[in-house]
């Protein structure tokens, strides 16, 4: 009996299935995907991964550098002014911020896709007010709009992830408006229809199922907008109050302190940037995949 | 059909126009009584009973609605309850550094992204390709908040060669604009990249090629003019992005303009004021668009041509 070699050298086969991989999976999607399900996890696990609460003051070691800059070992990436560590402040930061991303980028789904399946079912009136509305919104910047509601309505954590979850809502609402419109013109919509279906079986069951891996790359390509909204306007100070925390209210925050201990303001950053620039990298890669037309780009 | 095209255009700007009033209209009067919040608790009701006929807000909501409609319609935005002049001059005075922080993020976007989207579709899926994509995600991913701050961290803390804040010489303006710029010449890279990639696989670059048409001269008539118009149509639609920029630039480098007076205005709870931007900002930007629009039809010799023909 003859062995099959088991260098991959040798081992065309096992080769072109490499290559095939890595053609099909860039390192750099895989490294993005791995970054983000690491974020994923430390946001769920917070409480067993943070040393500390996110509120422990320590109050002897304020503004101490990272261990890696020679501060004490106790506190590996430094504390901030209230002697806060920094480790445990970011893992909660992140949850916050990971967890109000993803509740706005829903919420914003959500009413987006509703209305867009509105407008496309009753037609006429109904669908011209819902796309001016969309053109309305698409036409002016998000966070403008925001930061005048919070003027007028001042700050609270509710009316901010509200406020978060209309943002982007106008592309669901236009994608989804498009793409019903195509499918009740065809044949497996025709066909349920005739069978008696009513409207609401055809578009949950029916339809929506279609649709809905363009309206998943629509919500990879919104979420890093929504973490950059949130963090734009904690960064302001408009979004999460202390004692709570998230990544832009921990910059924010660091700002004061950029001469003495930059550290506070450029670990939140970095953690943003790397989340957002990951998404973004993870998003492109399934519209590629999900869109052939553009796959030759 | 033409005319048809510019009165649907003006109509819903008109629209958009229209909501966006009313929205700032809304908000206002839903977040309770702003004489109140200007005052306080403890003010004597004599004083807020002044106030508020003075404002005009004794009145019944509809005949607000149309008295409010008015004044904006003439131009009256009303008073700065905190600066007590005209919220239009206020506006006025920020206005020009916005536009000088604008203008220049806006020159250095397509000083550095068109280029380099270019040769990204010239040189496709070379190394500088790669290289130029992956410069456009980090240049679009990169909190402009926290690329200023790292700007002031290297160029004014360690090096000491910028200065971090305000307004003045040429200096205080080359951080806030490379901020600003960055985000878009990163996306300006990449739909200057695909708008090349689009011209260079049509047939009559195909043609000119054969006809012995030298490879640059056939990039420089052929292809740069026809990729240029759809850049030039996202350039216009990018005015968002900017203003939206600018807010947060303005405020890491506490540079005088709208965007930073917009967010004293907000914490200040300055209510004419917000209003007051908001509505200038989006009759700006809904007019913009609506250029943008109607120079599409202009720039574009084959939307000239329709038009002539219907």
């Amino acid at each position: 009996m003859t062995q099959a070699p088991s260098s991959g050298l040798a081992d065309p086969v096992a080769s072109a299935v490499r290559s095939r991989f890595r053609h099909r999976y860039p390192p750099l999607v895989l490294a993005s995907a791995a970054l983000i399900a690491a974020v994923l996890i430390v946001s769920l696990a917070a409480e067993l991964l943070a040393p500390y609460h996110y509120t422990t003051q320590d109050l002897a070691n304020r503004l101490r550098p990272p261990a890696f800059l020679g501060g004490p070992a106790l506190y590996w990436l430094g504390t901030d002014e209230l002697g806060r560590d920094i480790v445990s402040r970011l893992i909660y930061a992140t949850r916050f911020s990971v967890v109000i991303a993803i509740l706005g980028t829903a919420i914003g789904a959500a009413i987006g896709t509703l209305l867009g399946f509105i407008a496309a079912h009753f037609r006429g009136f109904v669908e011209e007010a819902i796309m001016m509305l969309v053109d309305a919104q698409a036409s002016l910047p998000f966070l403008l709009l925001a930061l005048a509601v919070l003027a007028f309505f001042g700050n609270n954590l509710t009316l901010f992830i509200l406020i978060l979850g209309i943002n982007g809502w106008e592309n669901y609402a236009r994608l989804t408006r498009g793409m019903v419109l195509s499918a009740n013109t065809q044949g497996y919509a025709v066909a349920v229809r005739a069978l008696g279906a009513s409207p609401f079986m055809i578009y949950s069951r029916h339809i929506l199922p279609n649709i809905a891996s363009v309206l998943i790359v629509q919500f990879t390509l919104n979420f890093p907008q929504t973490i950059l909204l949130e963090t734009s306007m904690s960064f302001l100070g408009f979004g999460i109050q202390p004692p709570l925390t998230s990544l832009g209210q921990m910059l924010g925050a660091g700002r004061a302190h950029l001469l003495s201990a930059w550290w506070i303001a450029v670990l939140p950053g970095t953690v943003i940037f790397l989340t957002t620039l990951s998404i973004s990298i993870v998003g492109d890669w399934l519209r590629d995949r999900f869109d052939p037309t553009l796959r030759n780009r | 059909m033409n005319a048809r095209f510019v009165a649907i255009k003006i109509g819903r700007a008109l629209v958009t126009m229209w909501l966006v009033t009313t929205f700032a209209f809304l908000i206002l009067r839903l977040s309770g009584d702003p004489i109140e919040i200007l005052l306080g608790d403890q003010a004597e009701p004599e004083v807020i009973d002044h106030y508020r006929a003075l404002y005009g807000l004794d009145r019944p909501l509809h005949e607000q609605y149309f008295k409010y409609f008015a004044g904006i319609a003439s131009g009256d935005f009303g008073f700065s309850l905190v600066d007590e002049r005209p919220v239009l001059t206020v506006i006025a005075e920020a206005v020009p550094a916005t536009l000088q922080l604008g203008l220049t993020a806006l020159l250095v976007s397509v000083a550095i992204g068109i280029p380099l989207g270019i040769v990204a579709a010239l040189n496709r899926n070379k190394p500088i390709d790669r290289f130029v994509m992956i410069f456009a995600v980090f240049g679009f991913s990169i909190p402009n908040f926290f690329l200023g701050i790292l700007l002031i961290l290297l160029f004014s803390l360690w090096l000491r060669v910028l200065p971090s804040s305000g307004m003045g010489t040429l200096w205080h303006l080359v951080m806030p604009a490379i901020t600003l710029g960055t985000a878009a010449s990163g996306s300006l890279a990449r739909f200057t990249r695909s708008s090349m990639l689009d011209v260079l696989n049509k047939l009559y670059m195909r043609t000119a090629a054969a006809k012995g048409v030298p490879r640059l001269r056939r990039i420089q008539w052929h292809a740069l003019p026809n990729a240029a118009i759809p850049v030039v149509t996202v350039l216009g639609f990018r005015l968002g992005d900017l203003v939206a920029g600018s807010i947060v630039t303005e405020t890491v480098f506490a540079w005088p303009g709208v965007g930073r007076l917009l967010v004293t205005s907000v914490s200040g709870r300055d209510l004419a004021m917000v209003q007051g931007i908001l509505l200038m900002t989006a009759f700006t930007m809904v007019i913009a668009n609506l250029l943008v629009d109607l120079a599409y039809g202009w720039i574009d010799p084959r939307i000239r041509a329709s038009t002539a023909q219907g």
